[in-house]
């Protein structure tokens, strides 16, 4: 079932990289499979759970659901691409201080769909909050503490403690 | 209320910076070298008999590397019961039968997941289809057709439970009532689908990194399935996406994925789809209850009679547990002089049930306090009081079974009733609006040896290094509900260091001491127990060296803020990594390790020590849309002391979710053995819109037997929420509804019952 290559560029992170890849493979697994960032989760591969959400241009998108090779000639941010030699983003920093990570398969997608939600409004309601992870699915929190550290970044971040 | 330097912090976990940056790695997210794909072939009939497996299309495909059928197995059944050999019955691929949609037939190893896909097409099994048999009631009966062939009226296990007399109970009552109650199958639903990579060395030794919350049971288990020493297989639990029990036992494709892994020579990584995750794992049993209570008028409790049918799929996992705890938790919450249970675990052709998240406890929770309510109703007394006055206290004993000690029950109900003006409101609200209370209560893990294990159920070493810096070594896996940031907590306090100082290397059975696993809510308990006992000795090691350099007897030395010195004497001390040098050198330059384990000896059949939690729910109910809205939770827990605040509030909060999904929306819909729902999308858990607000109120008791007097924190919190909301339901509309979910269906079903001419 071998299908014949591309060759694409992918941005990813601010870093550009040529890879060869079969077109039918989705972002989430050049990400994983060809690129090693397994931050990005594969948890239903239907657009479901959101657990593989990576921003396009920054916006949040499950990258199960697009093609690498449409994804060329935009703007991927990752997990990875969100802390900065082991400085975390201020939204990092409250999932962790907020005690809003326990089994953490969900945490990069929940992590960067706030990311896009504060970058288009650095101050949401909680309700703007929950609609904006109402796709992210987790089992372990009942979001609870997810919610206050979206809600903790964003006092931060208008503060200025942008990373 | 003790003071303490670190238990009782809200400390961020130890391991959420690694999670927050993505760079965790779960079992999916490994890679070997030279790694090949795995897949497994699974039976599509609910029932039928293996005539013939052709593999040979399969293997010439290009890049199959190589397949396997129960002929290349040792035939050898696995399973967790070694104190009931009967009960493992589980191959790791079907021999002549398969038993449910999702059974385990033939696995491939191939270059890639598509091509490991492909081959699995080329795979030709000629079945003969037999009667499937979907309801446990009918599994039941006599003459029904075997699942398992040895096992007479397919009854996995039965349980029977009795002390006082339930006749004369029930004969000197003034007020008996009978209600039967119905709970549906539950998915576990882990955000993780489960994934393992095994690998071979020289020497014919095996590692597998795979999804389990049980490194050790999984050894053990593995090592026989392979007809390998337990020594050479080490089982090492990679970051788990959650487990609530799902990835509790040894499965079939881990042992599928070593065997290729054998076979071919090189590594093998399966991972599961979500379809799989959901339909060819486990699920919560569910489960028919009929309960009869009797009650003196002044509310005095006086007898209760259960029998439960638990219908448990295709094979035992640990369903006999589940058949024995939901007769137990019957009798946890009020003092109860006469009781009967009997409880039947059925096989039925459907994937196997076993333990979730409040094992055997949402089930028999939603029955007796759904008819708690409507005994408090019926006699005319506040359902708060009625619980009060029956209220289990501390350092009770339940006959045959269990002693409570510690228990915080009636403070529960008082503060929750306190906090959300119970008394102003019950019975008053608007039409529609309404307001429900309920209890439950948890083990603190299990004392009852399944597994039939010599070792001790936990246990713990801890390397002191001379630059202040401590190791743990636990064998107690960290599923996300923070295990391994507690047993920290609890070193660094009971060692006098800094939480920061402490670091641990966990659930790796090549490198960490046995621990029987995470499950029941026992880690914090049983392990905090070992790794406290580690601590302790490794104190009384560094006292004997120290004591003579500060002119005092060892027995009068502690340890605080990395300093030793004579209790009431602050000074002469000597700093901590000065008295491990001290020690070391002591012991011509031996590393000062110790080693500490705790073990539930004598400590009844059931569990050591109970939590205990009382829920409020207020909730909205509309009348023409028969949908339910709940505004908000309100949980009075009594987890003994809490080691990390803030860990059990997550703790509380992810029980309440579940819980609420229990009550309202999840809901495994099968048909003919196959299950519809397989998705995120079909199958419902609560999104973050419908989670209500969620209130906690800490209630602290000191357990004697616990780690600084800590016991089961969370999962207990669980149970109540669907019999609180039932209730609320009760108390908004006048309905009650009996069989969970309360889907608006049923609720529109049960308001045209009750006024049928509107």
């Amino acid at each position: 079932m071998q299908q014949r290559q591309r060759i694409i560029e992918l941005n990813v992170n601010g870093e550009t990289h040529t890879l060869a890849v079969e077109p039918q493979r989705t972002l989430l697994e050049v990400l994983r499979d060809n690129l090693g960032l397994t931050g990005a989760k594969r948890g239903c591969d239907q657009g479901y759970c959101n657990a593989c959400t990576v921003l396009v241009d920054g916006k949040a998108v499950n990258s199960c659901l697009i093609l690498a090779v449409r994804a060329q000639g935009k703007r991927i941010t990752t997990i990875e691409g969100l802390s900065h030699n082991g400085r975390m983003h201020p939204l990092q920093e409250a999932f962790v201080n907020r005690g809003a990570i326990q089994c953490g398969f969900c945490t990069p997608g929940m992590v960067l769909t706030a990311k896009a939600l504060l970058d288009a409004n650095p101050d949401p309601s909680e309700m703007q909050i929950r609609r904006a992870i109402s796709g992210n699915l987790c089992r372990c929190t009942g979001y609870v503490k997810v919610v206050e550290a979206i809600k903790e970044a964003a006092r931060v971040l208008k503060t200025g403690g942008a990373a | 209320m003790k003071e303490y330097s670190v238990v009782g912090k809200r400390l961020p976990r130890i391991d959420s910076p690694a999670k927050a940056m993505g760079q965790a790695k779960y079992a999916a997210d490994l890679v070997l070298p030279r790694m090949l794909h795995g897949k497994v072939l699974r039976s599509p009939h609910p029932h039928a008999r293996i005539l013939n497996i052709d593999t040979s299309q399969a293997e010439g495909l290009p890049g199959v590397k190589a397949v396997v059928t129960g002929k290349d197995t040792k035939g050898v059944k696995f399973g967790g019961w070694r104190a009931f050999t009967q009960l493992i019955d589980q191959y790791p691929l079907c021999m002549d039968k398969v038993r449910y949609i999702g059974d385990e037939v033939a696995a491939v190893a191939a270059v890639d997941e598509d091509t490991a896909e492909e081959a699995l097409d080329l795979i030709r099994v000629d079945y003969e289809p037999l009667q499937a048999i979907l309801d446990p009631e009918a599994a039941m009966k006599e003459g029904a057709p075997r699942i398992h062939e040895e096992v007479e009226r397919n009854i996995c296990w039965s349980r029977f439970i009795e002390f006082g007399n339930v006749e004369e109970g029930f004969a000197r009552s003034d007020y008996v009532r009978e209600d039967n109650f119905s709970l549906q199958t539950q998915a576990y639903a882990p955000t993780e689908p489960r994934a393992c990579l095994a690998s071979f060395d020289h020497a014919g030794r095996l590692t597998i990194w795979t999804s389990t919350q049980c490194p050790y049971p999984v050894q053990c288990q593995l090592a026989a399935a392979l007809g390998l020493r337990e020594g050479d297989v080490r089982v090492v639990q990679p970051f788990l996406g959650g487990g609530f029990g799902a990835k509790f036992e040894l499965f079939p494709y881990e042992v599928c994925c070593s065997l290729l892994a054998q076979k071919t020579g090189r590594p093998v990584k399966m991972m599961y789809t979500r379809q799989e995750e959901f339909s060819a794992s486990r699920t919560r049993h569910a489960m028919k209850i009929w309960l009869k209570t009797g009650f003196k008028k002044d509310g005095t409790l006086m007898a209760r009679q259960a029998r439960a049918v638990l219908d448990g799929g295709a094979y035992t996992s640990f369903g006999p547990t589940v058949t024995f705890t939901a007769g137990f938790f019957h009798t946890l919450l009020y003092r109860l002089p006469n009781y009967k249970y009997e409880g039947y675990r059925v096989f039925t052709n459907k994937p196997p049930s076993s333990g979730m998240r409040g094992i055997g406890a949402v089930q028999p929770f939603f029955a007796g306090e759904t008819q708690m309510d409507m005994v408090a109703r019926d006699l005319g007394i506040d359902p708060i009081e009625l619980r009060l006055k029956n209220a289990r206290q501390p350092n009770e004993v339940i006959p045959k079974l269990t002693t409570v000690n510690s228990c915080g029950l009636s403070e529960c109900l008082t503060k929750v009733g306190e906090s959300t003006r119970w008394h102003e409101r019950q019975s008053k609200l608007p039409p529609g609006r309404g307001i429900g209370i309920a209890c439950a209560g948890q083990q603190s893990g299990g004392a009852f040896n399944w597994f039939r294990t010599r070792l001790a159920f936990s246990n713990a070493r801890v390397r002191a290094n001379d630059d202040g810096t401590v190791v743990l070594f636990a064998g107690a896996a960290d599923i996300g509900q923070g295990s391994s940031t507690v047993l920290c907590q609890i070193l660094a306090e009971e060692l006098g260091v800094r939480f920061e100082d402490v670091s641990i290397v966990a659930a790796d059975t090549g490198t960490t001491p046995v621990d029987i696993g995470t499950w029941g809510s026992r880690v914090t308990f049983q392990a905090g127990n070992a790794v406290r006992a580690a601590a302790i000795e490794l104190k009384k090691q560094l006292f004997a060296v120290v004591a003579p350099k500060l002119n005092a007897d060892p027995v009068d030395l502690d340890i605080k803020d990395r300093k030793i010195f004579a209790k009431g004497r602050p000074e002469p001390s000597m700093p901590f990594p000065e008295a491990v040098t001290a020690a070391q050198a002591a012991n011509k330059g031996k590393i000062l390790e110790v080693a500490g384990s705790y073990h539930p000896e004598g400590k009844g059949i059931v569990s050591p020590a109970y939590s205990f939690v009382a829920v409020v729910a207020e909730v909205e109910v509309d009348r023409e849309t028969g949908q339910v809205k709940v505004d908000r939770l309100t949980v009075a827990h009594d987890c003994g002391q809490p080691i990390n605040p803030m860990s059990v509030e997550g703790q509380v909060e992810g029980s309440v979710h579940m819980g609420l999904g229990y009550a309202l929306t999840e809901q495994v819909v099968s048909e003919k053995g196959e299950m519809l729902n397989p998705s995120f999308l079909d199958y419902r858990i609560p999104t973050a819109l419908d989670m209500p607000e969620v209130k906690i109120i800490e209630v602290i008791t000191d357990e004697p037997e616990g780690p600084f007097g800590a016991k089961e924190a969370g999962e207990g919190c669980v149970a109540p929420v669907a019999p609180a909301i039932a209730n609320a339901i009760y108390d908004a509309i006048g309905v009650r509804v009996k069989d969970l979910p309360i889907t608006p269906e049923k609720v529109l079903k049960a308001l045209r019952e009750a006024q049928p001419n509107s």
